[in-house]
């Protein structure tokens, strides 16, 4: 751990103890150097065989207000989720790992301490039941083209054209046409993604369908039909992307993502002891 | 054997270095997904997390949700929205002005109402409210435990 990190105790009024995730305490070292969120020291707060990744935050910048308008800033956002992604896939390396939602911030390290007391059975089941395991993330796409309204072929233009003389007839046609081909085309496109889903879901010990991402956040035109995530065992990480090969082509294209962290399958349940 | 597949290959690279073929290197929406939307949510004796902040949530939460749904409701804003397609100084530019406007509306309204057309995000807003259930009961919890 570096020197320079500033104590959560020495500061108490303008700093935060930041929490990126909890992992079972098994001996393994805080990976040397790991910076965190605003280049914040990592450090491990252990706990009755669990572990917490924290580090300090100044309040100034990671208090509910000024979080209010950074979280605005897509800049500083990008920053602070790759930054917080980073500490995540650094802990899962060495042990099963529960991530912690962004920007979750304790006054202090003792309500991290009682934090891993409480909830001490939620993460000990939660962090078994995805040890040895991988989240890999597939998303399937429709091309644009495909679904997109299909211009009539040049020589049905030109036949619609002197059957009837009216343009607007000609155009209210071609409409209804194009529609009902991209209807169709999303039915199949639909149930394409359920039978990919099923497939993948066959190798997977737990799956979640997430919804379709924006083409703005998934960077692509295309119409995503499918955004799931599977939670594989190691050993079939190899069959799992064999499955996925041999579901590609016929008009759509799977993109697979992974392996991440568990985060799809780590929800705790809030409400406190059940 | 699956070593290659361990998340340990990722963290001796460059985060954002090229992956195997046949992968996708993590990029920024894939991550904000993650860790905006999943993962381990806590309540309690937190000091700040997401669910206190409400306001990002309701961009965030629309770019993230089906563009189909939103597309069907014939909102389709975000096709126009500098915050979403522009880069750099449109950026800046655009959120300033959605500060401006955030602040504007805040004032005439309780802080915690969706900032846009409220039927467009039923999904999200049905999320927030179970979410806020949830952690008031937590916290009742707290208290009375």
């Amino acid at each position: 751990m570096s020197a320079t990190v500033t104590e959560g105790m020495s500061v108490v009024a303008d700093a935060g103890t930041y929490l990126y995730a909890v992992a079972r305490d098994v001996d393994v070292l805080c990976p040397e150097g790991l910076r965190g969120v605003a280049g914040q020291a990592v450090r491990t707060i252990a706990r009755s065989g669990l572990v917490a990744y924290v580090s300090t935050v100044p309040l100034d910048q990671f208090g509910e207000e000024p979080l209010r308008r950074s979280m605005e800033d897509l800049d500083w956002l990008g920053e602070t989720a790759h930054a917080h992604h980073r500490v995540v896939e650094a802990v899962a390396a060495a042990a099963p790992v529960a991530p912690v939602r962004l920007v979750t911030v304790y006054s202090g390290e003792e309500q991290v301490r009682r934090l891993l007391d409480e909830r001490h059975d939620d993460f000990v089941e939660m962090l078994s039941r995805v040890a040895g395991r991988q989240e890999w993330g597939v998303k399937a796409y429709v091309e644009k083209a495909q679904t997109a309204a299909q211009p009539a072929a040049p020589q049905e233009r030109e036949a619609s054209r002197q059957e009837s003389s009216s343009p607007g007839t000609d155009y209210l046609r071609r409409r209804q046409a194009s529609l009902r081909t991209r209807e169709e085309t999303w039915r199949q496109a639909g149930a394409r993604a359920e039978r990919i889903h099923d497939v993948l879901r066959s190798v997977a010990v737990a799956s979640r369908r997430h919804r379709a991402q924006d083409p703005e956040l998934s960077g692509r035109d295309d119409w995503m039909v499918l955004n799931g995530a599977y939670l594989v065992d190691e050993e079939r990480a190899e069959e799992f992307a064999r499955a996925l090969d041999e579901l590609r082509g016929q008009g759509i294209e799977l993109e697979l993502t992974g392996p991440w962290a568990p985060y799809s399958f780590t929800v705790l349940e809030e409400g406190g002891a059940r | 054997m699956t070593e290659q597949y361990r998340p340990g290959a990722v963290e001796r690279r460059p985060y954002t270095s090229t992956m195997p073929a046949g992968r996708e290197p993590a990029n920024l929406g894939d991550i904000l997904e993650r860790v905006l939307d999943r993962g381990v949510v806590i309540a309690g004796d937190i000091r700040v997390n997401l669910l206190d902040i409400e306001l990002l949530t309701i961009k965030l939460r629309l770019i993230i949700a089906s563009v189909d749904t939103a597309r069907e409701m014939g909102i389709d804003w975000w096709e126009h929205d500098p915050w979403l397609t522009g880069k750099d100084q449109t950026l800046v530019e655009e959120n300033r002005r959605l500060r401006d406007r955030i602040a504007a509306l805040e004032e005439g309204r309780p802080r915690r109402r969706s900032i846009e057309p409220v039927e467009a995000q039923v999904e999200a807003v049905e999320d927030r409210q179970v979410r806020r259930d949830e952690r008031d009961g937590y916290r009742r919890d707290e208290r009375g435990g």
